[in-house]
């Protein structure tokens, strides 16, 4: 993985020295809070409904053992002993002083960490495949291109006010697990016809309360011109993205009104005039950042492991967790295991200082001290060798983090909503554990399959509801929580938003809906090779609409 | 108010001009953007410098190639930062050439100008008690290297390996220098 040198250390301290200046100066009255205001965001500070809230970059999603110990570490001594990891591949700490806040900012730079642009009007962390680099269908690793786009991001001087915030991910394989079409800028790693490495460029994507899917402006981008064109379109945002109406200022809007082509047209001109000489990425530095990322030498082993054979015969739990939280490595007889944050019944993506310890650890021990942090808020060891598993995996569920349910119905997104959130119209977290109880991680939730759930509290969409398979909506109709359902989203290389099934439904009822949903499907699926989302995109809304409204079952109506 | 440049502050030779007052025969003067358009021919007559001032959230961006004839162009930012601004100055640095006085007025805090630096602004029109005290002692916060290059105009060095790396004039930033690669290596 990727190490400062020099320079990118003096780059931190000097960010975490600016800041305690700035926290001096506000506690001191000489920076009103207005003043303050975009610098503490600049810094990942936000002001939440009980207290202030650091967010943490974890870039592109990777980092290692003794990094996360020391995120443990900040959780037990400035939090509550708990951090939540969101999905964008931060981690939040929900109860730090603001005080406090230079001081935990140090202790992450001590180990090559930020919480640099993860909050604000600016470029934010930059996003990508959390199996990156393990990945069978991977062209090239998505990581140093990452790296490279969040060093030229980093407090770039004309693009620090923003319209509004503005998130690039990058994906290097041929699923897209990093939902590109679902940020401003998403960036797929392609080859061209001449075997050459570029980018099909995608922007305009976002959910929030107008959702839409990223378009595509290239389809090919040599590697080279990556910095020169990204910063093109930056331009072209910052001088004509509205500042009238911040729910109208993302890129996506700018892209709705002024039409795909116009958009590319002012993007591609503005990219010609670029000064060549200063932004081309020479091939000999993207090698070497990219030389950071190789993967580590992994001894060959047997696809098949008679350890790990005996104990899915007789173990059913491990079974499960074999056919759901472990994937084929790109090396044979290894394996990437997904440590689901998602135990039934407890909110999604919170983690104990304890069991990142053990991560790290587990990390240490079996996967070359390596971690990475997915935006479905699960962590993940990727380079388990598959005889480990089941020492990996009862290690796992000594501290509670065994959960069998990757990808699986209660694997669900869900935003902070009412309990933490000021802007929250409706509760997300306890309509997630409901689902979670109603389905489990057991038989039930295999038999239904694969199956996206995201939850957000209110139209900011922040849980993501509009790519979710079976997305859920919560509003406030006449102070009641009520919840609407959008059916079909999907984030992957397919991108499409859920479209809503009709009216909402009550808190008690909205459990309820999402069973219903679930017994049509499996009722009209082919067999049990249909996914839901396959079986959505064959029958439409149609069998789901008469189900919820037309018979009784689950409906408010 | 006072006028800081990169070295101190300085005396302003430019007098403000409100669009009702009368246009003085000598003396360097700075008119409204609306003026220039509708007076271009006058004001380019005049012997003595004219400076255009675009207000805040102005758009500017059809006007800049015509402005960067102009001795001195002044772009002001409003209380909620507006970033355009950022971008006019490095179109009016490195697209049209401009070589004149660049002046950032308005809302100009301590902690924004190190960014307006490296955009390409050279002076700025200071009125908030902190900044100034932070300016006369001699304190640009925040690094002074940088991971990406600043408008051509600006005096910054390469440290490499990557290109992309720059760091600014050591003279630029008196005390808040932290530890890091010099120039040659
Ligand atoms: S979707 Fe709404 S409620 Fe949920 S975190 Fe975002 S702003 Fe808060």
């Amino acid at each position: 993985m990727y190490h400062y040198d020099d320079f990118d250390q003096a780059f931190v301290d000097a960010r975490v020295a600016q800041f305690r200046d700035q926290v001096d100066r506000r506690l001191a009255g000489d920076l009103t809070e207005e003043q303050f205001r975009p610098h503490r965001l600049m810094n990942g500070l936000y002001l939440q409904l009980h207290a202030y809230m650091l967010r943490v970059a974890i870039p592109y999603g990777t980092l290692d053992a003794r990094q996360m110990r020391k995120l443990a570490e900040i959780a037990r001594v400035y939090d509550r002993g708990y951090g939540h990891f969101t999905t964008r591949q931060n981690i939040q700490y929900n109860w730090p002083a603001l005080k406090d806040t230079p001081d935990i900012l140090a202790e992450l730079a001590s180990v090559e960490m930020h919480a640099i642009q993860t909050s604000g009007n600016c470029i934010r962390n930059v996003t990508a495949d959390h199996f990156a680099g393990v990945a069978h269908d991977e062209i090239a690793d998505p990581r140093p291109y990452a790296e490279i786009l969040r060093q030229w991001s980093s407090l770039h001087p004309e693009f620090s006010f923003l319209p509004r915030k503005f998130k690039i991910a990058v994906n290097g394989a041929t699923h897209d697990r990093a939902v590109i079409q679902a940020h401003d800028i998403g960036l797929q790693v392609v080859r061209n016809e001449g075997g050459e490495i570029g980018f099909a460029v995608y922007v305009g994507g976002g959910l929030g309360r107008t959702p839409f899917v990223g378009r595509k402006v290239r389809a090919f981008l040599p590697e080279r011109d990556l910095l020169g064109y990204v910063e093109a379109i930056l331009r072209v945002y910052n001088l004509e993205g509205r500042r009238d109406n911040k729910y109208k200022a993302r890129i996506k809007i700018l892209m709705h009104e002024k039409t795909l082509e116009t958009l590319k047209g002012e993007i591609e001109a503005e990219f010609e005039a670029r000064d060549r000489a200063l932004l081309d990425l020479p091939p000999e530095e993207v090698a070497r950042v990219a030389a950071f990322f190789a993967p580590p030498a992994l001894e060959l082993k047997k696809p098949v492991s008679d350890r790990v054979e005996r104990r899915r015969d007789k173990d059913a739990r491990f079974a499960s967790f074999l056919a759901a939280n472990v994937t084929p490595h790109k090396a044979p007889g290894h394996v990437v295991v997904t440590v689901s944050l998602k135990p039934i019944g407890a909110p999604p993506g919170d983690c104990s200082a304890d069991q990142m310890d053990a991560v790290a650890d587990l990390a240490e021990d079996y996967s070359h001290g390596e971690i990475r942090v997915s935006h479905e808020q699960n962590l993940i060891l990727p380079h388990v060798a598959l005889g480990d598993l089941p020492a990996v995996y009862d290690r796992l569920a000594s501290v509670g983090l065994a959960t069998p349910n990757a990808g699986q119905i209660s694997d669900i997104i869900a935003c902070p909503g009412l309990d933490y959130c000021a802007l929250a119209t409706a509760r997300s977290i306890p309509v997630a554990e409901r689902i979670a109880q109603k389905f489990g991680d057991g038989a039930k939730a295999r038999a239904i399959g694969p199956l996206k759930v995201k939850i957000s509290g209110c139209i900011n969409a922040c849980g993501h509801h509009h790519v979710g398979h079976i997305g859920i909506l919560g509003l406030e109709r006449a102070g009641e929580e009520t919840y609407q359902i959008t059916l079909g989203g999907s984030g992957d290389e397919n991108a499409a938003i859920g479209q809503i099934v009709g009216p909402g439904f009550s808190y008690e009822n909205v459990v309820e809906a999402v069973e219903t949903i679930v017994e049509t499907y499996m009722g009209l699926r082919a067999d049990a090779s249909e996914t839901f989302l396959d079986a959505f995109r064959r029958v439409g809304l149609a069998p789901f609409k008469e189900a919820l409204y037309e018979r009784s079952a689950g409906s408010d109506i | 108010m006072a006028l800081w440049r990169l070295g101190g502050f300085a005396d302003d030779g430019f007098a403000r001009l409100a669009d009702a007052d009368a246009l003085p025969s000598d003396g360097a003067v700075i008119v409204s953007l609306g003026r220039w358009l509708s007076e271009r021919e006058t004001l380019t007559a005049r012997p003595a410098p004219v400076g255009v001032a675009v207000e805040a959230g102005a758009d500017a961006q059809a006007h800049l190639a015509d402005l960067a004839g102009r001795p001195l162009i002044a772009l002001a930012f409003a209380k909620f930062a507006d970033g355009r601004a950022f971008s006019y100055a490095r179109l009016l640095r490195d697209r049209h050439g401009f070589r004149g006085e660049l002046r950032a007025t308005g809302d100009v805090l301590i902690d924004e100008i190190p960014l307006m630096l490296r955009c390409g602004f050279d002076a700025f029109e200071v009125e908030n008690g902190p900044t100034l005290a932070a300016l006369e002692a001699g304190r640009l916060p925040g690094p002074a290297i940088h991971y990406q290059p600043a408008s051509g105009a600006v005096a910054e060095t390469s440290p490499g390996p990557r290109p992309w790396l720059r760091a600014s004039a050591a003279e630029d930033r008196p005390l808040s220098r932290p530890r890091g690669p010099s120039a040659d290596c």
